[in-house]
């Protein structure tokens, strides 16, 4: 029961195309990649920066999905997905902001702006912060996993909501547009593209990556508490 | 009367009731006798609507409870060791409030009388926060006994309570069992508990462990047995 | 349904939450006061968004004590008990709720007015709307949530941290619309903001509607 040959095999394969395929994307960041004309090198940290944002939001959408999906089945793997999934999303989201901060400095010549989209991965990560501290003062028990499955769902609701009473707010639009459903003249040259496509799957291998290793690590708890709680009542 | 088959409440690996059967026939009242994490408290959450099982179902006259909960909840008095009385309103105030929400017809006239039961007439307009324990819980049966359910809960009723008012409370009970009402009394106090009851039950580790006629034993006999129970659950 | 609001308004005997909510509203606005120089440009300026961080603290307050008197004597399983929908408890606190910190919000505007010399009578019918309209959506997340947090470990901590996050864009638009009302605009100026506003009103009361019973099944 604690080592499921078949998935830790899956877990195994992930890990060595997650080496290789970082190894690749350094190279390709640092070396292939042209370097982009009017910002120059910093403008490196793209191939990071989207990628993270595109696994932060896929962590929270699959955290918002499996929490509907446990609300309704009350599957406890279910929870198991949507907590660690949040875990993840958190993860990527401060990288995000970092990143995001580490490049706003020399291009906008500021740390911090209040544009819609920055304003709203700020938002997001406290409502996910949240998230994570309601699971840590609930107990490990079903209404714990019911409140944090309720809150996950009002949050991804929030999320939208919050983009568009930003936008309202004023025109401060900074951010550029997404570089993939973005306009003609935001494309980007082909080897851009590749190097940049190249990263995210990367990325998207790293999500599922972590997400396994920390599912398996989650079980492997579970199975221990409940050892624990046997004993317990033996001795009572 | 109450059928419970096979209910199962789970979460991961941890449960709280593992395929518990039990049957209760009309006008019988049942005590269930067990120690702490047995299951008993979740039984009665699950009886009484508070809580979904995982799996298994508990039918009345054929009908599942959850499916007709609210026409279920009509016939459904619970007395618990929480009185669910409002300190800052009076006796009354808190039973027309009740009252209200079982819609029940001659609502003056029954809390009336119901005051007088439970021999708080007098003192029905000072506020519960002024009463003695006791004459919270005296409170709590008459609060139960509005819509006049014929299915009774009562969970741990006597915690708290001092000789004279556990008496009373087991004056009521007897009362209420010659009314020909299903009683489940759920107690630690296996004297009290074996004195009203006609059946007992012992729950071990969410399983029923041990049932009978409560007329086959002696007091003595049957603190014999209640230990050797759960004794033996602990071995294997 | 408008019993559970009965009970509530019974509550009204102990007068613990409203008069703590009042002391405290009033003292955020009093200690802005304080903070920026009375009377300066700044301090008019930041106005709208002094008086709503007053509401949203001491509507804070309030939400947590709004389940700690049903925990307490296991109450809420008396009304869980009782024979209709779970739901119907939710619209019944909730109304509860939206009265409270409506009182509260009423009984702060004078004092505000006076502190930062606002003619505020031209245009108290529109912040009346804006302060309902805001304070609802306020009160279904926050009776929602006081469920919740009422539940956890830290009890009264917990509640602010899930709260603030998500009435973010609530309070963005209520700030907004008040702003421009002090600015002397007149209906047609915010009714975008109002529309906003009951869509997020709208969303946030079925959402916690719907999840309501998950929160109080035990």
């Amino acid at each position: 029961m604690l080592t499921d040959s078949k998935s830790q095999r899956v877990e195994n394969v992930l890990g060595l195309l997650l080496f290789l395929g970082m190894l690749m994307t350094l190279y390709n960041v640092f070396i292939y990649a042209p370097t982009e004309k009017s910002m120059g090198d910093v403008q490196r940290i793209f191939y990071f920066h989207v990628p993270s944002a595109f696994v932060a939001f896929l962590g929270f959408l699959v955290c918002a999905g499996y929490s509907v999906a446990f609300l309704i089945k009350r599957n406890h793997r279910y929870d198991r997905v949507a907590y660690v999934s949040a875990e993840i999303g958190v993860l990527f989201s401060t990288i995000v902001l970092i990143t995001g901060m580490i490049w706003a400095r020399p291009i906008w010549q500021t740390w911090w702006t209040w544009d819609p989209r920055l304003t709203t991965m700020f938002i997001l990560w406290f409502l996910y912060i949240a998230y994570l501290m309601l699971r840590n003062f609930t107990g490990e028990d079903e209404r714990g996993a019911r409140f944090a499955a309720v809150f996950a769902i009002i949050a991804s609701a929030d999320v939208p909501i919050v983009y568009m009473s930003i936008r309202w707010w004023g025109d401060r639009m900074m951010h550029p547009k997404p570089v993939l459903m973005g306009d003609e003249d935001s494309g980007l040259a082909p080897e851009m593209l590749y190097t940049f496509l190249f990263a995210l799957a990367v990325f998207l291998i790293l999500y599922f990556y972590l997400m396994m290793l920390r599912l398996r690590q989650e079980r492997t708890a579970e199975i221990l508490n409940s050892m624990k709680k046997n004993l317990a009542l033996n001795e009572e | 009367m109450i059928d419970v088959r096979n209910l199962t409440k789970s979460f991961g690996n941890l449960y709280a009731l593992r395929g518990l059967n039990l049957t209760v026939s009309r006008g019988t009242c049942l005590t269930v006798f067990g120690p702490n994490g047995a299951g008993k408290s979740t039984f009665i959450r699950i009886l009484a609507t508070l809580s979904k099982p995982t799996q298994g179902e508990i039918r009345i006259e054929g009908k599942d409870i959850f499916t007709n909960a609210e026409q279920y909840r009509n016939r459904l008095g619970v007395i618990a060791h929480a009185t669910y009385l409002y300190d800052e309103l009076t006796a009354r105030e808190n039973l027309v409030f009740y009252s209200k929400l079982y819609g029940i017809p001659d609502r003056d006239a029954t809390v009336n009388r119901l005051l007088d039961e439970v021999g708080l007439g007098k003192r029905g307009n000072d506020r519960v926060r002024t009463f003695s324990r006791g004459m919270q819980q005296r409170l709590s049966i008459a609060r139960a006994m509005l819509h006049n359910p014929d299915i009774l809960l009562l969970d741990e009723p006597y915690t708290g309570l001092d000789q004279h008012a556990s008496e009373l409370l087991t004056g009521w009970i007897m009362k209420l069992r010659s009314d020909k009402r299903t009683i489940i009394l759920i107690t630690h106090d296996l004297a009290q508990g074996l004195e009203v009851a006609d059946e007992v039950a012992i729950f071990l580790r969410g399983r029923v462990a041990h049932s009978a006629a409560a007329s086959n034993f002696s007091n003595k006999e049957f603190q014999q047995l209640y230990f050797e129970t759960v004794a033996g659950g602990r071995e294997n | 349904m408008t019993l559970v609001y009965k009970d509530l308004l019974s509550e009204f005997r102990s007068r613990e939450t409203i008069s703590s909510m009042l002391v405290f509203s009033m003292l955020v606005v009093a200690i802005f006061n304080f903070a920026f120089d009375p009377g300066s440009a700044y301090a008019q300026q930041a106005a709208p968004g002094i008086l709503w961080v007053a509401f949203t603290f001491s509507g804070i307050i309030g939400l947590n004590r709004s389940f700690v008197h049903e925990v307490d004597k296991g109450c809420l399983h008396g009304l869980l008990l009782a024979p209709f929908e779970h739901g119907a408890i939710f619209f019944g606190k909730m109304l509860g709720n939206l009265i409270f910190i409506s009182i509260v919000e009423l009984l702060t505007l004078p004092l505000f007015a006076v502190f930062f010399n606002l003619q505020t009578l031209q245009g108290l019918p529109q912040l009346l709307v804006v302060i309902l309209l805001t304070t609802l959506g306020f009160s279904a997340v926050g009776t929602l949530f006081s469920a919740i947090s009422v539940n956890t470990k830290t009890r009264e901590m917990m509640l602010p941290i899930l709260f603030l996050p998500v009435v973010i864009p609530i309070l963005l638009a209520a700030v907004n619309a008040t702003a421009m009302i002090f600015d002397g605009k007149g209906w047609n100026d915010i009714s975008d903001w109002l529309r906003l506003l009951a869509a997020f009103d709208l969303i946030f009361i079925s959402l916690a509607y719907l999840t309501f019973g998950f929160v109080v099944e035990e």
